[in-house]
Order: C-alpha cells, then sequence, then structure tokens
C-alpha cells in the first residue's frame, strides 16, 4: 500500500528536496514511521515524544486535516494523497 | 536604518536571517522578527514621532523593513472615536471606538499589507498573493497595484459580493476555491512551496502580521501616551490580537508608554468560536471547527495564532467572548445608530461581545475601554437586507408625505 505525501518546503532539507514523497502504511503513525525510516529526522519534527502530532503541524488526508478524523490513528488507504502543512498562516 | 536584528522561533529560540521564511526548521514553530530595543530606545521620542506623517510608518523604527520606499497608501492613525451614546446604551463610561473602517481599503489589513508589499519588494519578489476571507484579498490588490507587482488572491469561492468587488477593481488574478478558508490556505501554503511568490499572510508572514501593531501604538498615542485598561478585539487566527499584546509591550520596552496593566478580550462568533472555547474550558489544545457563521471575516477554523492569542488573553487576566449571528446584526445596528460608524459583521462581533462581557461582569465599566473596529459595513452589507426597516414610498407632493404620517406634528 502506498501513498503520495506533500512535503512543506521547511522539510525539504530531510528529503532529498524532494516535494513529493512516496510512503507506507494502514495509519498515519505508521506512515510517519515509514518515512522516518527513508528519512531519518523526519518523525521527531512532526511528532512530540508521545507520538503526538506536534502544535504546529497540520496533516491533511484527501484535503481534511486528521484532527477531523482520527488524528495520529487515521486509517489510510492505497492512493491516498497526505498533505503536511505547517500551521502557521492566515487570517486577522 | 534598520534595528531588526533576525528572525526567531517562538518556541526553540533558533534565530535566521530575515528572509522570507516563517517557520523553524526544527521545531515548525512561527518566527518573529527581534528588534535592537536599546537601541530603539535611544532613537526614537514622542517628538520624533509626532513630527511624521500621520500613518503606520510613523513608528517606522519598530516595524521589520530596511530602507525608505514604503509602499503606502497612507494606512494607518485612523480616529480613536470617543463613543459616549453607545457607551451610555451599554452602561459603560469611558468607551472608545478604533475605526479602521478609515483605512485605504476600509479595513485594518492595509496596516498589515503596507509592510508585507514593502518587505516583499526588498526581497526582490514581483508577485504579491494571500489566501483571504476578503479583506485582505482587497488591501493586497490595491497595494500590489501600487507596488507594480503581479497579484494573485484566492478566497473562498461563497465570498460577499462587495468583497469580491473590492478586490476585481484593482486587476489582480482572483481565484475563488471551492471550500471554506482553511481549505484555501492549505491549499495556499502548498502553492507556496513551489512558487517563488510573496505569499503575504504564508511565507512574509513574519514582516506582515508586525504591521498590526501599529494599532496598539496609536490607540496608546492617542490617549496621551496611555495605555488603555480593557482592549476588545475580533479574533480569527488571533494573528490581531497578539500583535496588539506584543505592541504594547514594545512600547513600555523602548519608553514610549509607562508600564500599565492591560486586560486583553476576545471577541469571536459562535459559529466559528475556537479561541474562545479553549479560553473557556482552560485548554491550550485546540479543535479546529468548520465555521458556520455570517462574521465570514472571522471565519477561520484552525486559527494559526490562536495558542499564541490564548497565552496573550491568559497573561493580560482578560478574557474571552462570543455572539450569534443575530447578536451580530443587532451589534452591527446599535453601533450605527448610537455612533454613526457602519462595520462590517467582525465589527458587529467586538460590539455584541463588548455588551456581553459587561453583562457578565467580566469588563469593568468604569474603566477605560477600547473596541477595535476592524473594518465597513458597506463590504457585507447583504447581512443586513433582512433585518432593516423597509424604506416609505411616497408620491411627489405635500399631502402624499403627510397622510402617510411620517412627521409628528412637534417636529414643524
Amino acid at each position: 500500500m502506498s501513498v503520495k505525501i506533500l512535503i512543506p518546503t521547511p522539510l525539504r532539507k530531510l528529503t532529498n528536496n524532494l516535494s513529493e514523497v512516496y510512503g507506507e502504511g494502514k495509519t498515519i503513525i505508521e506512515l510517519v514511521n515509514n518515512l522516518e525510516g527513508q528519512y531519518p529526522g523526519l518523525k521527531e519534527r512532526l511528532c512530540d515524544e508521545n507520538n503526538k502530532i506536534r502544535r504546529f503541524v497540520n496533516i491533511y488526508v484527501n484535503e481534511e486535516d486528521v484532527r477531523f478524523l482520527q488524528s495520529e490513528g487515521t486509517s489510510l488507504k492505497d492512493n491516498d494523497l497526505v498533505s503536511i502543512v505547517p500551521a502557521i498562516a492566515g487570517g486577522i | 536604518m534598520t534595528f531588526v536584528k533576525a528572525l526567531r522561533c517562538r518556541e526553540c529560540g533558533q534565530e535566521y536571517e530575515t528572509t522570507a521564511k516563517y517557520v523553524c526548521e526544527f521545531c515548525f514553530g512561527p518566527l518573529e522578527i527581534v528588534y535592537d530595543y536599546d537601541r530603539i530606545k535611544l532613537n526614537l521620542t514622542h517628538e520624533i514621532i509626532q513630527k511624521r506623517s500621520l500613518d503606520i510608518w510613523r513608528y517606522r523604527e519598530l516595524l521589520p523593513v530596511e530602507g525608505e520606499e514604503y509602499i503606502s497608501l497612507q494606512e494607518g492613525f485612523t480616529s480613536l472615536i470617543r463613543a459616549n451614546r453607545l457607551g451610555k446604551a451599554l452602561g459603560i463610561k469611558n468607551l472608545y471606538l478604533k475605526n479602521d473602517c478609515e483605512n485605504p481599503t476600509h479595513s485594518f489589513k492595509d496596516r498589515v499589507v503596507s509592510v508585507a508589499a514593502t518587505k516583499s519588494k526588498e526581497l526582490g519578489f514581483t508577485t504579491l498573493a494571500c489566501a483571504s476571507t476578503g479583506n485582505l484579498g482587497n488591501a493586497v490588490s490595491a497595494y500590489g497595484a501600487r507596488a507594480g507587482m503581479q497579484v494573485y488572491v484566492f478566497i473562498p469561492s461563497n465570498l460577499e459580493k462587495g468583497k469580491i468587488v473590492g478586490s476585481l477593481v484593482y486587476d489582480p488574478h482572483l481565484i475563488g476555491v471551492e471550500g471554506n478558508y482553511d481549505e484555501v490556505n492549505r491549499l495556499c501554503s502548498e502553492i507556496a512551496g513551489k512558487y517563488k511568490w510573496a505569499f503575504v499572510n504564508i511565507n512574509v508572514r513574519p514582516y506582515y502580521a508586525e504591521g498590526s501593531k501599529t494599532l496598539a501604538f496609536e490607540i496608546i498615542e492617542q490617549l496621551g501616551w496611555k495605555i488603555p485598561d480593557q482592549v476588545v478585539i475580533p479574533v480569527a487566527s488571533g494573528s490581531l490580537l497578539t500583535k496588539v499584546w506584543k505592541g504594547t509591550k514594545e512600547f513600555i520596552k523602548v519608553n514610549l508608554a509607562e508600564n500599565h496593566p492591560m486586560k486583553v478580550f476576545a471577541a469571536q462568533a459562535q459559529g466559528c468560536s475556537p479561541v474562545t472555547t479553549a479560553f473557556l474550558s482552560k485548554t491550550d489544545t485546540f479543535r479546529p471547527v468548520k465555521p458556520n457563521t455570517i462574521a465570514k471575516s472571522l471565519a477561520i477554523g484552525n486559527p494559526a495564532d490562536g495558542y499564541y492569542a490564548l497565552k496573550a488573553i491568559s497573561e493580560s487576566g482578560g478574557g474571552a467572548e462570543m455572539a450569534t449571528d443575530q447578536e451580530i446584526i443587532e451589534g452591527i445596528k446599535l453601533l450605527a445608530k448610537t455612533e454613526g460608524v457602519f462595520t462590517e459583521t467582525a465589527g458587529g462581533v467586538t460590539i455584541a461581545c463588548l455588551q456581553k462581557l459587561l453583562k457578565a461582569g467580566k469588563l469593568n465599566p468604569d474603566l477605560t475601554t477600547v473596541a477595535l473596529i476592524t473594518g465597513t459595513g458597506l463590504k457585507t452589507q447583504e447581512v443586513l437586507f433582512d433585518s432593516l426597516k423597509p424604506i416609505s414610498i411616497i408620491q411627489a407632493n405635500l399631502e402624499s408625505f403627510e397622510s402617510k404620517k411620517l412627521a409628528s406634528i412637534e417636529n414643524y
């Protein structure tokens, strides 16, 4: 099972400057662990020591914020699109 | 001459050069401008400020640009109005309104965009862009035109007509995205990662957000260099509230105002109140919401600076409130009929929350209080169509006028 992940600029130093990478996992946390194997250092940028998504990181599965789904436990299926976006942006 | 030292992560303290960077590469925390306050203290006085033009650039030492080629339409230095009639209606003595409807594109966004456009040009960008709930798009379109830059504005496709025309007239690339603001914002973050554009509220955000501090600077200057006791601020992303708090502390730091406690209150719409909800439930973990409110300029369900807005409210000893759509409309009408100021829905939220905070005893009615009116009602007229009384139609003769009993006899 493979999903595409959009990587934001601040993380591209860890992904050999790739803006899109591929990973595997049945849930978000499994995907993060898989990505850590491919691109060491990525996990600590995304998750805290308790495996929770950091306060300033937004993760979307097919355009939906995972905090509206099951957060780290959100399940993934083949060909899902995962987008990682820094939380800081926008508005009044 | 610049007094900017660096960009620094608010979370881990990592410092960066002042480029178009907005999040920390180590912890994803937001980057913020660091100034050399000791040098500013030696270089900036009340007298120097008072000799300058009446716009945000009179406080230039505390704004994050290098040169003096400002992209400006004389934004800022809007009126601070003593609101006696509204105060009487609400039962509060020393009430002031900061009327940011007076800005060039009629909202406080001109402050932040003037700074963002100026910095973007300094950094060599030729395209100015933003994700917007409307007001920001208007300001980016106008200032981009003034700067001779290419402009891209992304908005939720269901936006008020007034806000669409208010951007289109400046001839930007205006793109309506099928989705709410948070979805527009996510898309723009992805675009910003791919195109070499200055997205004012994304990669230029640390500079852009600093423009909001000028609201605090002006309020203090207009009150005779005194910090007010209480201030009520509409909240969407939380950036404005956070920067009003920062600006106030900066004025104390550089000896332009005496230290004085100021309580900060957040005003949100009930249909989109993640900050107020988090404050009232005493948590600093946000649950994003799907907005459902007529206050579209405040309809941000995933507030980027919500965490820091909460910290500022708590640190100041202030509070947070929320208003229903009906209360927002009543707030707009009350402000208009008591003070002659026509605000958009965000201002209706401020007035409604001001009223509720007073009723709940959270605001002290005897203290100097400032309510921020951040934009004009002419852009959001639709919300009032069904709640204003109809006009009287008569024929063009005296008999018709008098037969409708439109004026009482005492008015002769």
